[in-house]
């Protein structure tokens, strides 16, 4: 589903992404772990297309198409969510009303039918139960005086409304307390389908007991420096970063 | 800069309706005018007016409106009426007109009229206050107001009476009163305790070029509050001078919202003095402008007793090549210990022509005080771009979202939900051209 090839990516001039090569296959999780500056949230707002970030070498390849092409809406459009790791607030709109315009700009791009905000309440009746969210949050701007916790809740509210089949999450656990983590990794969990990835970047490894990884890859220095099973993240979490950067710090 | 043109006009005034009225009323007029005469247009070597030239103004004649009963209907008028359920009065063309007004419904003991009425019933009330928070001496637009008076409103809320619906004041102008200059004047004296919520707006239709020159007097006595909201939109040729001059006593609450989309040169003033301790003023606004419009807001609150608060929130939309202002004063005299003031004004640009010029300045003559300013101009925010886009939100409809959302945060302290709406509804259609449900 995602293949990426020797990615650099820099941001104002300097280089941050050295040469990342990884393969994600449909129905599987990956593991995106490693020490903070090593690239981590880079990567994940590159595959989403911010425009900060200059890809200087490289590709990306997504459902067969290249996602270096396509601007961020359009990849959105076609299936590929990013979880913020700081979710932007928006006073003086509706969850209710941006929740919406995102279902149906996606629904538009595949030519299907907008809903109307009474079919719209419907389907996020059930969405709301599986965040455990009031749905009194639909009337609250947009993440705005939201907790962190209820930010993040946000973004996985969004993500079973989107049903993205590449979902990224970036940094959900930070700022989590073991309650809101519980809920976030179970829904990510429900939302998972077999024709749909997930890529979890996380610099500790709690997250990981509640969403098993397939594959764990460390980075460091803009590189991968280890891939390996869900082991791999209980070892991490035992030794620390240390063992793995320094040899390769360079 | 030349004033002649009014002394002509100013004569066929005087001896043509304009000397009517009890019999100071002819000499504050006449003073007025003179003092006008003397002091010319304000230039921008003024303090106050450095960013506005009122050349515009000063260079055209403007007639005096022929009298003359309008042909417009309450179905002409019905999308300026925002509730049809409040309290009104509706002026065409700077006339009062009864049969489009419907005031009945007020509690009894709330005296509202024109001025005209209230100077044949009560000339020695309306004589203690009118003219006393407008001074003139070194007000120009005021003094022509003075000068040309002749038809208002007067509002009297005795004291502890709470006027629970809005009392909608509207102006109307259309293309009859093309080229000429009216000069509504508005007193408004809220005894001890007493509440309104006052909504003065100012619509033309059509785009007929015209001058409104509108200056208001609002008193609160202890512990009253009123919510004083002007909505100018007024015909994108016009040209829009109003300003409002407030005193609060003990207690008393005074909150402002001005919203500003039309007129081709408007200039807002709202100064309010803070007589008594506890007092609160919120003076609040929005302006969205385009093309080469020119919009100035004046902000002046005076803290002259202990322990008031002031709280000002001043936005500004600027597409085209348009001009926006802000200059907001705060004097803390020295006995204004515990004064509590904050003031933030923020502007967006939508084009690289736009500009907007801000000017805070605080005056701060007491030490136990808590004052800040803060003024922000800019663009969109980049982060919350991508954020929209992320989500399958095309580029244009996630610029049309935020320049709203940068709308809607100062929106929402309108506290009359149909005025709120209306205004949410308005500013949302126009950056969105989609519906808001």
């Amino acid at each position: 589903m995602l293949k990426i090839k020797d990615l650099h990516a820099s941001a104002a001039g300097k280089e941050i992404l050295k040469g990342i090569t990884l393969t994600v296959n449909a129905g599987e999780v990956h593991a995106i772990m490693g020490p903070n500056g090593s690239g981590k949230s880079t990567l994940a707002q590159v595959i989403a297309g911010h425009p900060g970030y200059e890809v200087t070498s490289g590709t990306i390849e997504y459902d067969g198409k290249d996602l270096l092409d396509m601007g961020a809406e359009e990849r959105a459009q076609a299936g590929v969510f990013l979880a913020f790791q700081y979710p932007v607030e928006i006073p003086g709109v509706t969850n209710a009303y941006f929740l919406r315009a995102a279902y149906n700009e996606i629904r538009k791009s595949r030519g299907e039918e907008e809903v109307d905000p009474i079919e719209f309440l419907d389907i996020m009746e059930e969405k709301l139960k599986l965040v455990e969210m009031d749905s009194s949050m639909m009337q609250r701007s947009v993440n705005a005086g939201f907790s962190g916790g209820e930010k993040k809740r946000n973004e996985i509210l969004q993500m079973a409304v989107l049903a993205p089949k590449l979902a990224v999450l970036d940094e959900t656990d930070s700022g989590l307390d073991i309650d809101a983590l519980r809920i976030v990794a179970e829904g990510v969990n429900k939302l998972k389908r077999p024709d749909s990835a997930t890529i979890v970047v996380t610099h500790y490894q709690r997250l990981l007991n509640h969403i098993i990884p397939d594959q764990v890859h460390v980075l460091a220095g803009g590189r991968i420096v280890r891939s390996g099973g869900k082991e791999l993240a209980h070892e991490l979490e035992a030794k620390g970063y240390d063992w793995l950067t320094e040899p390769v710090g360079a | 800069m030349t004033t002649t043109h009014f002394t002509d006009q100013f004569r066929a005034f005087s001896a043509n309706g304009g000397g009517e009225g009890p019999v100071w009323l002819p000499a504050m007029r006449k003073a007025a005018f003179d003092r006008f005469h003397a002091i010319g247009f304000p230039t921008t070597r003024d303090e106050d007016w450095h960013f506005t030239s009122v050349t515009p103004i000063a260079e055209r004649t403007f007639k005096s409106m022929k009298p003359g009963a309008t042909a417009l209907t309450l179905h002409d008028i019905k999308p300026q009426l925002i509730d049809e359920s409040w309290h009104r009065l509706v002026f065409v063309n700077g006339r009062f007109e009864p049969g489009l007004s419907n005031f009945a419904g007020l509690p009894a003991e709330v005296h509202v009229s024109t001025l005209s009425e209230a100077l044949k019933a009560e000339p020695e009330w309306v004589k203690k206050h009118l003219g006393v928070l407008a001074t003139f001496d070194r007000a120009s637009f005021t003094a022509l107001n003075t000068a040309f008076l002749q038809d208002g409103v007067v509002i009297r809320v005795p004291k502890g009476v709470v006027v629970e619906e809005p009392l909608h004041i509207l102006h109307i102008t259309d293309g009859l009163a093309a080229g000429t200059a009216v000069h509504p004047r508005l007193l408004v004296v809220a005894e001890a305790l007493s509440q309104l919520i006052l909504v003065e707006s100012f619509a033309g239709l059509g785009t007929p070029s015209y001058f409104v020159n509108a200056v208001a007097e609002v008193t609160l006595g202890s512990g009253a509050r009123v919510d004083h909201y002007k909505v100018q939109r007024e015909s994108p040729e016009a040209f829009h001078v109003g300003t409002v001059q407030v005193s609060q006593g003990r207690d008393a609450a005074y909150h402002s919202f001005s919203f500003a989309a039309g007129a081709q040169l408007s200039r807002t003033n709202v100064y309010t003095k803070l007589l008594g301790a506890g007092g609160e003023a919120r003076l609040n606004g929005l302006y969205i402008l385009d093309g080469t419009q020119h919009a100035d807001h004046q902000t002046f609150v005076e803290h002259l007793a202990e322990s008031c608060a002031s709280r000002e929130l001043y936005k500004g939309i600027l597409d085209g090549a348009s001009h926006g202002v802000f200059n907001g004063k705060v004097y803390v005299d020295p006995v204004a210990q515990k004064t509590d003031g904050k003031q933030t004004n923020k502007a967006l640009l939508l084009s690289d022509k736009a500009k907007v010029d801000t000017k805070p300045q605080l005056e701060i003559f007491a030490d136990d005080v808590k004052c800040t300013h803060g003024a922000t101009i800019g663009k969109l925010d980049d982060q919350a771009l991508f954020y929209l886009k992320s989500r399958g939100i095309g580029a244009d409809n996630a610029r049309s979202l935020l320049t709203y959302a940068f709308a809607a945060e100062v929106l929402e302290t309108i506290e009359v939900d149909a005025l709120r709406l209306e205004l949410e509804r308005a500013v949302f259609e126009r950056f969105t051209h989609l519906r808001l449900e």
